[in-house]
């Protein structure tokens, strides 16, 4: 961290000296409750520009603290004082909601790290937004059409109520089709007994759930406990490296979607994880990997163009040639990626259980909404 | 306003005025709008502290009217702009259809809510004004049509007639001319009969009671009066992010509105514009300076409650004419 | 719906409002000893569950935790009391719920600073994981029926405490009348940090055992304490008989609640609208609870006295 730390400095210092040709612009989670996806997302980033080895670009950072208007507020600041180029980092739907439109009608561009709400990839997409990770319904979808083939007949589906959590269930139910049961919990709630109960007394044969954060670890760990013992089904939102490491050996068996892997088999990915970890002294999550290749996205546009050149920046964006640590990826006409989403699997570790990919759910998904983009 | 808290008070009228406008012609758009972010917070604030300064009622949910306020503004534009229909009512985008609606739904929950609340008093009005708060925040988090905890975003700021609010030091002057309104309507409430009532029903129930007035209905008009502000303040928020979401409801919000009546004096006339000030401008630059600004506003507040307890405006200008 | 849903149902929000009574009955004697509202309660919860967490996993015991736990917790509300509360007293309500409400940010922001912004992992002790069998048949972790002993254990404590010791009557003296206890030649300034750290305590056991359960993080203790307040509103804030009574009528009321109306939105709506409307009403109901208790009876079901 310390070394990265000075690079950066280092960098900045430079950079000032000389007039930092490139300024991005990160708004992420940072503090509060789901931090560790913010502070992942700003590492795999950081580690990305430091290891590019230039000069001339200049990162400011900054934490929303989850809250909408924090975001929106930077996000003024980024742009309006500060005439950042590209803007990106934000994790959560509604922050993202709140900030993109007024920034991409603006002129200014955003890459996204994570979120990736619905309105955005179909009605309202904009020219110079792009997502680097998936849309939201992605993972769940990929989810569904595994479980289906794994010959799962009555799943017991649940998500907190709100939005993200209805796109989760929505896209969950395009591929499997009509669930055993489906609920719907509060958002940041912590104590799922009543849920359980209502999961046994279902009589479905398996439960597939979207909690991120830490509703997904009180989930486990009460799951666990209950007796309960019909098979688990996720994204990889609910048993990313960190929430592993909370609940323990709770996890271990379950199934997950996600478009990157740790132990994904690729050279870029390899030197990812390894660097990853003699940087930080941890194992990378999937934000972290999200992070790292918006950075590689933004870098191999601007070998080829200026920001300030519009159109010929947003020709390299679209042309995505750069090594992904997932391997192939390119964009869809919305600016969303096409991908492999993989299944992984969560297996005993070395003092914590860890993800084990095991195949892949869907070939070259692309999301639902592309239909709707007109750009 | 009299001796040093009438020129302190001009001072501040005088520094809303030209401050914004030289940063302005400066051209530096960004802090125009951290000025607009000033005047709406104080807004808000001149809103509680009529209730809170004047009338002594500690109302820990005005974070509500403020949220009604966002969302008739966020609500009406939404549908106005896919072209659809409220309820069957085609809505509008004109600014002050939409803080007359803002302010008459709040006036109608605050009287609903002051009309239960009011029956109790100390703690147990500080829970139940917080428990409706709670209500109505879940309740914007759980109903999906408006975003539910995505929050509803404003894609084009509302209109006023022969302005262009999308021009940052025009929509100031909105919210700068909507505060002094207020601060003006405040000062004549407080320096009418009503105004004397609503004094006593704080200091002296009992007086009031046997000059024939019912203390319950003084505090009730007032707590409506002061929702509808703080309402006003909540429709020019949501213009000014263009986003409206439950977090304008939640219970942090609400002390934050409390925090800026303290901070700056409690039951001063200015004393939340001293207050918002102090407020946005620690939050914007210890936030930019450190990531555990929380802290440091925490130190803040506390040393303000338990040393200098007449806010910024009791340690310049003396005490209350209370005290 | 099945009996055993049922009784299951019944079993979890029992524990809900014995997890909410340890939060209240702090709260509530603080109030009805020293007339303080304290917003902070909440942050010596998280201190609980933080501190048991953590020794915890370095110790590799969840008993040696618990005992720190509590303890940290204890000695923080001390130390709080002495540094800071203690000037509240003759504060009004406003004074102090500013500057708990510091407080709060003071206290989240610290714990961040000291053990990161990642939830930390604790795991239910062996001897208490697992599942019972119900006499409905069906299976019910143990812990969670460790907490609900606990809690009637706690409660029992409390009123023998109450009734039958000497800081239990001084306790009652201070409720009944601050001057007197005064007059009486006890020493107040130590009846309330004694008071207070005791209150402290519980607050550090209930954030303990909840954080075993689900997951240790800073701002854990927010909506426990929202609730521990429509717990002691309800019950008449100062009465721990309130408290108890408040807690158990606020716990079953949320738990069955939110699986009893999604089923009864579902007799006359289909299934996904049904939740979703039935979700939402169920997250309101123990506000709506809270307003027409409050609406029938402004000092709550166990009114004190009057000094509100």
């Amino acid at each position: 961290m310390k070394r990265l730390a000075i690079a950066a400095t280092a960098a900045l210092a430079l950079a000032t000296a000389a007039q930092a040709d490139t300024k991005i612009g990160m708004i992420t989670t940072l503090s509060g409750g789901g931090s560790h996806l913010g502070i992942d997302v700003r590492d795999g980033f950081m580690l990305a520009i430091a290891q590019s080895g230039r000069t001339d670009i200049e990162v400011m950072i900054e934490d929303d603290a989850r809250k909408p208007d924090v975001a929106k507020t930077i996000s003024d600041k980024f742009v309006q004082r500060d005439n950042v180029d590209i803007l990106t980092g934000i994790i959560w739907s509604n922050l993202a909601m709140a900030v993109v439109p007024s920034v991409t009608r603006g002129g200014t561009f955003y890459i996204s790290p994570n979120a990736g709400p619905s309105p955005l990839a179909g009605a309202m997409c904009n020219e110079n937004y792009f997502n680097v990770a998936w849309q939201n319904n992605d993972l769940h979808a990929a989810m569904g059409a595994y479980m289906k083939d794994a010959g799962v007949e009555k799943p017991f589906i649940l998500a907190p109520n709100y939005p993200a959590g209805t796109d989760a269930l929505t896209g969950f139910k395009s591929t499997f089709g009509e669930p055993e049961r489906e609920i719907f919990t509060q958002l940041g709630q912590t104590d799922y007994a009543a849920e359980i109960a209502q999961i046994r007394a279902s009589g479905a044969d398996s439960v597939f759930f979207f909690l991120p954060g830490g509703m997904g670890i009180s989930f486990m760990k009460q799951y666990a406990a209950s007796g309960v013992d019909l098979p688990v089904y996720g994204p990889a939102f609910s048993f990313d490296e960190v929430i592993l490491g909370a609940v323990g050996d709770a996890a271990l068996g379950v199934f997950n979607t996600s478009q990157w892997a740790y132990d994904l088999d690729n050279p870029t990915n390899a030197a990812f994880v390894e660097s990853f970890r003699a940087e930080y002294g941890r194992t990378p999550t999937l934000y972290a990997s999200q992070g790292f290749d918006t950075a590689n996205l933004i870098l191999s546009a601007l070998e080829v163009a200026e920001p300030s050149d519009a159109d010929a920046f947003r020709a390299a964006l679209e042309a995505a040639n750069f090594d992904s640590v997932r391997g192939d990826f390119a964009f869809n006409s919305n600016h969303h990626p096409v991908q492999d989403i993989l299944v992984r699997q969560v297996v005993a570790g070395d003092g914590k259980p860890t993800n084990q990919l095991v195949g892949v759910a869907v070939e070259d998904h692309r999301d639902a909404y592309a239909a709707e983009c007109n750009m | 306003m009299r001796g040093r808290e009438g020129w302190i008070n001009g001072a501040l009228a005088a520094a809303l005025l030209i401050v914004p406008l030289a940063l302005h012609l400066a051209g530096e758009v960004y802090y125009v709008n951290l000025a607009s972010r000033v005047v709406i917070v104080a807004l808000a604030a001149v809103g509680l502290n009529l209730a809170l300064g004047y009338g002594g009622m500690v109302s820990f949910g005005h974070a509500a009217f403020f949220g009604i306020g966002g969302y008739v503004a966020g609500i009406s534009a939404h549908h106005a702009i896919l072209g659809t229909s409220f309820l069957g009512l085609s809505t509008t985008t004109e600014m002050p259809l939409i803080w007359l609606i803002s302010v008459l739904l709040a006036g109608v929950v605050a009287l609903a809510i002051g009309a239960i609340s009011l029956r109790t008093k100390g703690v147990y009005f500080i829970m139940i004004t917080l428990a409706f708060a709670q209500m109505l925040y879940y309740f914007a988090i759980s109903f999906p049509a408006y975003g539910g905890e995505d929050g509803l975003p404003i894609y084009v700021r509302n209109t006023f007639p022969g302005l262009n609010t999308f021009d940052p030091i025009t929509f100031y002057g909105i919210c700068v001319v909507a505060l002094f309104a207020c601060l003006f309507l405040t000062a004549r409430i407080m320096g009418s009969r009503f105004g004397a009532a609503l004094d006593m029903a704080h200091l002296s129930e009992t007086r009031l009671a046997t000059a024939g007035i019912a203390p319950f209905n003084i505090r009730l008009t007032a707590f409506v009066i002061s929702a509808m502000m703080t309402a006003l303040a909540g429709a020019l928020f949501a213009d000014l992010n263009g986003f409206v979401s439950p977090s304008m409801m939640s219970w942090h919000r609400s002390g934050e509105i409390m925090v800026i009546v303290i901070l700056g004096g409690v039951g001063r006339l200015w004393g939340p514009v001293a207050g918002a000030i102090a407020f946005v401008l620690l939050e914007t630059f210890l936030g930019g300076l450190t990531e555990r600004w929380g802290l440091f506003l925490g130190l803040i507040l506390l040393g303000t409650v338990l040393f200098a307890r007449g806010g910024i405006m009791g340690l310049i200008a003396g005490k209350a004419r209370h005290d | 719906m099945p009996l055993s849903l049922i009784i299951e149902q019944a079993l979890n929000g029992l524990q809900l409002g014995v997890t909410l009574f340890l939060m209240a009955s702090g709260l509530t004697l603080v109030f009805g000893v020293m007339g303080l509202i304290n917003l902070a309660h909440g942050s010596l919860y998280m201190v609980g569950a933080f501190v048991t967490a953590w020794v915890s996993a370095s110790v590799g015991s969840f008993w040696i935790g618990l005992g720190a736990g509590i303890m940290a917790a204890a000695a923080v509300g001390a130390l709080v009391e002495v540094a800071v509360i203690r000037r509240l007293y003759a504060r009004d309500h406003l004074d102090q719920v500013l500057a708990t409400f510091a407080l709060i940010l003071i206290f989240s922001e610290g714990t961040r600073w000291l053990f990161g912004s990642q939830p930390l992992w604790l795991d239910v002790p062996d001897l208490l994981s697992g599942a019972v069998t119900l006499p409905g048949g069906s299976p019910y972790p143990v812990f969670r029926l460790a907490i609900i002993a606990m809690g009637a254990l706690v409660a029992l404590g409390l009123y023998l405490m109450i009734s039958r010791t000497r800081l239990g009557m001084r306790i009652r003296a201070g409720e009944a009348d601050r001057e007197m206890i005064g007059a009486l030649g006890v020493d107040i300034a130590t009846l309330y940090t004694l008071v207070f750290a005791l209150g402290a305590a519980l607050a550090g056991l209930a954030g303990a055992m909840v954080g075993a359960l689900q997951s240790v993080q800073v701002g854990m203790g927010e909506p426990v304490l929202i609730l521990a307040f429509v717990v002691i509103v309800i019950g008449g804030i100062g009465s721990v008989k309130g408290a108890l009574i408040g807690a158990i009528l606020v716990g079953v009321t949320d738990t069955m609640g939110r699986i009893l109306l999604p089923s009864a939105f579902g007799l006359f709506m289909d299934a996904s609208s049904a939740t979703a409307v039935g979700s939402a009403l169920a997250s309101m109901l123990i506000y709506l609870l809270m307003a027409l208790v409050l609406a029938l009876k402004p000092q709550g079901l166990f009114p004190v006295h009057a000094r509100a």
